[in-house]
């Protein structure tokens, strides 16, 4: 209350089980157990709040995003995974209150972000790679926990007439319960929407009897049965669970400075270029290749290293508004890493398939940064295959008419369907909603196109010449970085997701739009919001008017 | 129907035009009576008991004494009567109307207090169903049922508010409090102190005087409620409290008295050997039993407890009496709190130390309950004292919880505190020597060895009447 929001430094996104302080991984052959067991003191901002009842912050997350990658890629063993908590009678608080009320309003946007990102891709490992989660709540899920819980394919409560699953956000918090619980009631498990009115204006929730009934759950043991229930349930699960045999690669660490991925900062601290440069190596081509490169496989570690550049400038680089994407480095590597994989994972290799899995990821990451994206083609660059996503990513593309026509691009089958965005199509298909003959065609030059070429088929924005080239990239950047962040932020959130919804975007579009707005107005965070006044011995005064 | 509620369950809430408490009769009452056939006194529903019975909150009417048996005990429903003009005394509605109906904005707050106040009543019971195998005296037996029958009368009575009051959920929590069980893995009883088990009249008479103790202060802090049902409901279960207390007071106090005497006779000095209790083993009964009680007023700093106090459904002991002002947004209230292996003084908003503030006053009575038994120990002629251990000793809720203390609250490690544990609170061997010891006595008059006859009788009777009719 009249304090200022502290600031969260984010040292590293990486982490490795032997470091996580937050989770109990585990593994008993096909099934997998990743128990929340909070270290309360061990938050992010110790000195600002204590991580009490199983309650999370980002710290939290990233260990959790960590491990699901880590079963994804290092135990293809495991078919089923059982989120549950280490602690007795609680299994999540959801997000620490205090954390959210102490933070800024950047962070917490990001946080939320972060956090669904790490929930979609739980959801990512079930639908695409087959491996299953059973949510097995041995006490309380409040919030964010039973947020956590709706990502999972099975959720079953313990039956003990105390522990519930609640969505208390509104009634206690006046926010939303923001990663994904509203979406996921309605959408995800189909609850009837007065039912989910209902239960999320109930702030101590269902227990199991009521849960079960509403489908809040799937199924509930009494706590004497509850360990050999939870292990029927994880195996029954695990046998529909897709076979990937093993042995999987090691997930290193990715740090700064990076090998294939450079992030400039211009001296305003206003404008980043991020450049992804080519392979300069073959590709593996056979799948005990692959797996002995691991993850130092261009294809892997290059955007790796992009997805952790993502998180810094989200995080850390709170100022940038605009990034200029570029790429430098043999287009003909990159399309050869392209092909090995897409080979691979056509023959079946579930590795191959998981590293174009985690591209896909990486480059929706990239489609829900809040930054202004401009991808510049100029000589030396490399969009092609893979990378030229990047471009279709991006708000504009700028690309250099030169004279000798060098300066190329070039459209694979990468870009039909291989990496979707949240919203379930393909970059090009959003670019060319109402024209799938147009999408067709620049499918059909497989030849690189050079700026003319690309700009008639619609593929960049604006083909300067290099009379007007420097000219014209300066001005846009300075006229981008002169409007409002917010409404930018807003636009390109708008303007990036063509087409039908999906669970996942409404999420990200819907959900969390409405959540910022929350996070920003008096009733939440004013001096005697909710969110302020939570845990404080004064109750919050509400403006009633609705906009 | 044709049925005169108001014979079968003495009221003063015009029962009998009430439709929704008829339906709750119609339901609950039946459930809760198979309930207490199951889960109460085990062995005893068909004997006569010598019980007192509210029939009305008059002066003489809340205590009428005769034989009855217990399944045909008229479990009432009392509420002093209504105070014209009644106000909210404290937090953010203070000087609003008192509320006559449930405030839509506290409903859940509200029936959570309710639920879980109402849960610790059926609770004890059914920890004590099997005590009346092994009474002590028949003056003791009488006391245990009177004990059941009244906590079944605060269970009705807190089932009264949540079918008057909160629709059809509260029906449901209601259902909930039967379906729950003391110590039941699958269905425990909320709080734990009403989970442990009660297996001999030592640990019946600490429970009486220091978890009932905890009772009294929460029907306190709720009688001061602005939900005026709620307020009503509490000043008259106060009244009953009062006994039970009395109950484990003497009850400590006359095990204490007779080791004392034991100990002189035994020509070693100790009590056991002529098959007394040791004063110092009730110290370890009394360490453990406070210092659970204690965890029962849940943490000390707590933003539910400013919440409750801020919404006006919870006060301060005898807020309106001793308070003046009952906003308590400016006062602070300094606290002990362990960081870094150190305690350090902090200073908490007095609405988060509302749980604290309420802790210190039980403190204070049981303070005064050592005392009076100190002075019965004086009164034998033996030095040996009673302490009350350190509010840090032993907590399994709250700021302590986690780290270990010795009974004078002095921090120490895990290994210190179990190296000691035996010397600090009951061991196996221990609890099985007063087990050992507890078998019936139901000669009218007598007492089992290991205790002292209690000065009076009941209601004016002899120690020698017969209390229950075996």
């Amino acid at each position: 209350m009249g304090s200022e929001p502290k600031i969260t430094r984010v040292e590293s996104f990486s982490t490795h089980p032997d470091r996580y302080r937050h989770w109990k991984l585990s593994f008993d052959g096909p099934v997998a157990t990743l128990a929340l067991d909070i270290q309360e003191g061990n938050g992010l901002r110790p000195d600002d709040y204590e991580l009490k009842q199983n309650s999370y912050d980002l710290g939290v997350d990233i260990e959790l995003a960590d491990a699901v990658e880590r079963i994804r890629f290092e135990h293809p063993e495991v078919k089923a995974v059982v989120l549950t908590s280490a602690q007795d009678r609680i299994f999540c608080a959801g997000a620490n209150i205090k954390m959210l009320a102490t933070s800024t309003h950047g962070f917490k946007v990001n946080f939320c972000r972060y956090t669904n990102e790490t929930r979609c891709g739980i959801e990512d490992a079930s639908t695409q790679s087959g491996i299953r989660f059973l949510a097995a709540l041995n006490g309380t899920a409040a919030g964010g926990g039973y947020e956590l819980a709706l990502t999972a394919d099975r959720i079953v409560l313990v039956d003990d007439g105390s522990s519930a699953v609640s969505l208390p956000e509104v009634p206690l918090l006046g926010v939303l319960p923001g990663t994904g619980g509203l979406t996921r009631l309605v959408d995800k498990r189909a609850i009837r929407r007065d039912v989910a009115d209902l239960f999320c204006t109930k702030a101590e929730g269902f227990r199991a009897r009521d849960a079960r009934k509403l489908n809040l759950i799937d199924g509930s043991f009494p706590r004497s049965r509850w360990e050999d229930g939870v292990k029927q349930e994880a195996a029954q699960l695990a046998a529909t669970g897709s076979d990937r045999t093993g042995p999987g690669i090691e997930l290193t660490p990715v740090v700064a400075p990076y090998t294939w991925v450079s992030v400039e900062h211009a001296e305003d601290g206003r404008l980043v270029t991020l450049t992804v440069r080519a392979p300069d190596d073959d590709p593996p081509t056979t799948a005990d290749a692959l797996r002995a490169a691991g993850a130092s496989t261009w294809a892997m570690a290059a955007f790796r290293e992009l997805d952790d550049a993502l998180l810094h400038l989200r995080f850390t680089f709170d100022r940038v508004g605009l990034v200029l994407l570029k790429t430098s480095g043999d287009a003909e590597r990159v399309l050869a890493h392209d092909r090995a994989l897409a080979k691979l994972a056509a023959d079946g290799d579930w590795l191959a398939r998981e590293m174009e899995l985690l591209r896909a990821r990486i480059l929706r990451r990239l489609d829900n940064t809040a930054k202004s994206l401009f991808a510049i083609v100029e000589p030396g660059s490399c969009f092609v295959g893979s990378l030229f996503e990047m471009t279709l990513a991006a708000d504009r593309t700028y690309m250099l008419e030169d004279e000798d026509g060098e300066v190329t691009v070039q459209l694979t089958e990468a870009s039909d369907g291989r990496f979707p965005m949240s919203t379930g199509i393909s970059r090009l298909k959003a670019r060319f909603l109402n024209d799938p003959e147009g999408a067709a065609k620049a499918l059909e030059a497989t030849e690189p196109l050079d700026a003319p070429s690309a700009f008639d088929l619609g593929l960049v924005t604006l083909a300067p010449d290099d009379i007007d080239w420097e000219d014209e990239l300066r001005i846009a950047i300075e006229e981008r970085l002169s409007l409002s962040p917010d409404a930018l932020t807003g636009m390109e959130q708008n303007l990036r997701f063509a087409g039908a919804e999906t669970c996942d975007s409404k999420i990200f579009g819907r959900l969390s739009a409405w959540q910022n707005w929350i996070f920003q107005r008096p009733n939440a965070v004013g001096d005697e919001g909710a969110l302020t006044l939570y845990g404080h011995p004064t109750r919050p005064k509400f403006d009633f008017r609705r906009t | 129907m044709g049925i005169d509620y108001s014979e079968r369950i003495p009221n003063n809430v015009d029962l009998s035009s009430d439709r929704r408490l008829q339906r709750a009769l119609e339901k609950w009452q039946p459930a809760f009576l198979d309930w207490w056939m199951d889960m109460g006194p085990e062995g005893w529903q068909a004997k006569d008991v010598y019980l007192r019975t509210a029939v009305s909150v008059d002066k003489g009417g809340w205590a009428n004494f005769g034989y009855v048996q217990m399944p045909e005990y008229r479990w009432g429903i009392f509420l002093t009567e209504r105070e014209e003009g009644r106000k909210v005394g404290f937090g953010d509605h203070a000087d609003e109307e008192a509320w006559q109906t449930v405030p839509g904005e506290y409903r859940n707050m509200l029936q959570r207090i309710i639920v879980t106040q109402a849960d610790t009543e059926p609770a004890s019971v059914e920890q004590q169903r099997y005590l009346g195998a092994t009474a002590p005296s028949l003056y003791d037996l009488r006391n245990l049922f009177q004990v059941n029958v009244e906590e079944g009368r605060h269970l009705w009575a807190m089932v009264y508010l949540l079918h008057g009051y909160f629709g059809r959920d509260g029906r449901e929590e209601a259902e909930e409090l039967l379906a729950r069980r003391a110590g039941d893995e699958d269905k425990p009883r909320i709080l734990d102190a009403f989970n442990q088990q009660c297996p001999d009249w030592l640990t019946f008479f600490c429970f009486t005087t220091f978890t009932d103790r905890d009772g009294k202060y929460q029907l306190g802090a709720l009688a001061e409620s602005g939900f005026d049902p709620l307020a009503r409901t509490c000043r008259f279960m106060l009244t009953e409290e009062a006994h039970h207390l009395f109950v484990g007071q003497t009850g400590v106090e006359r095990i204490l008295r007779r080791g004392v005497e034991l100990a002189k006779e035994a020509p070693s000095g100790d009590a056991r050997d002529l098959g007394g209790i040791r004063p110092a083993t009730v110290q370890k009964y009394v360490n453990y039993w406070y210092t659970y009680s204690l965890d029962l007023f849940g943490s000390e700093i707590s933003s539910n407890a400013a919440d409750f106090f801020a919404s006006g459904l919870k006060g301060r002991w005898q807020e309106m009496r001793r308070y003046e002002d009952h906003v308590a947004l400016e006062a602070h209230v300094p606290m002990q709190v362990y960081e870094d292996g150190r305690l350090v003084e902090k200073l908490v908003p007095m609405r988060n130390a509302m749980n604290e503030l309420l802790r210190s006053e039980y403190v204070r009575d049981c303070e005064s309950v050592v005392e009076k038994w100190n002075k019965a120990l004086e009164q034998e002629g033996t030095d040996f004292r009673i302490t009350l251990p350190s509010t840090r000793f032993h907590r399994r809720q709250g700021i302590y919880a986690g780290s270990h203390f010795d009974p004078a609250g002095n921090p120490v490690t895990e290994e210190q505190f179990e190296a000691n544990r035996a010397a600090w609170l009951p061991t196996d061997e221990e609890r099985a020597y007063v087990a050992s010891l507890m078998s019936a006595c139901y000669e009218p008059g007598k007492m089992a060895n290991w205790i002292a006859p209690p000065r009076r009788g009941i209601d004016g009777q002899t120690v020698e009447f017969e209390y229950v009719r075996v």
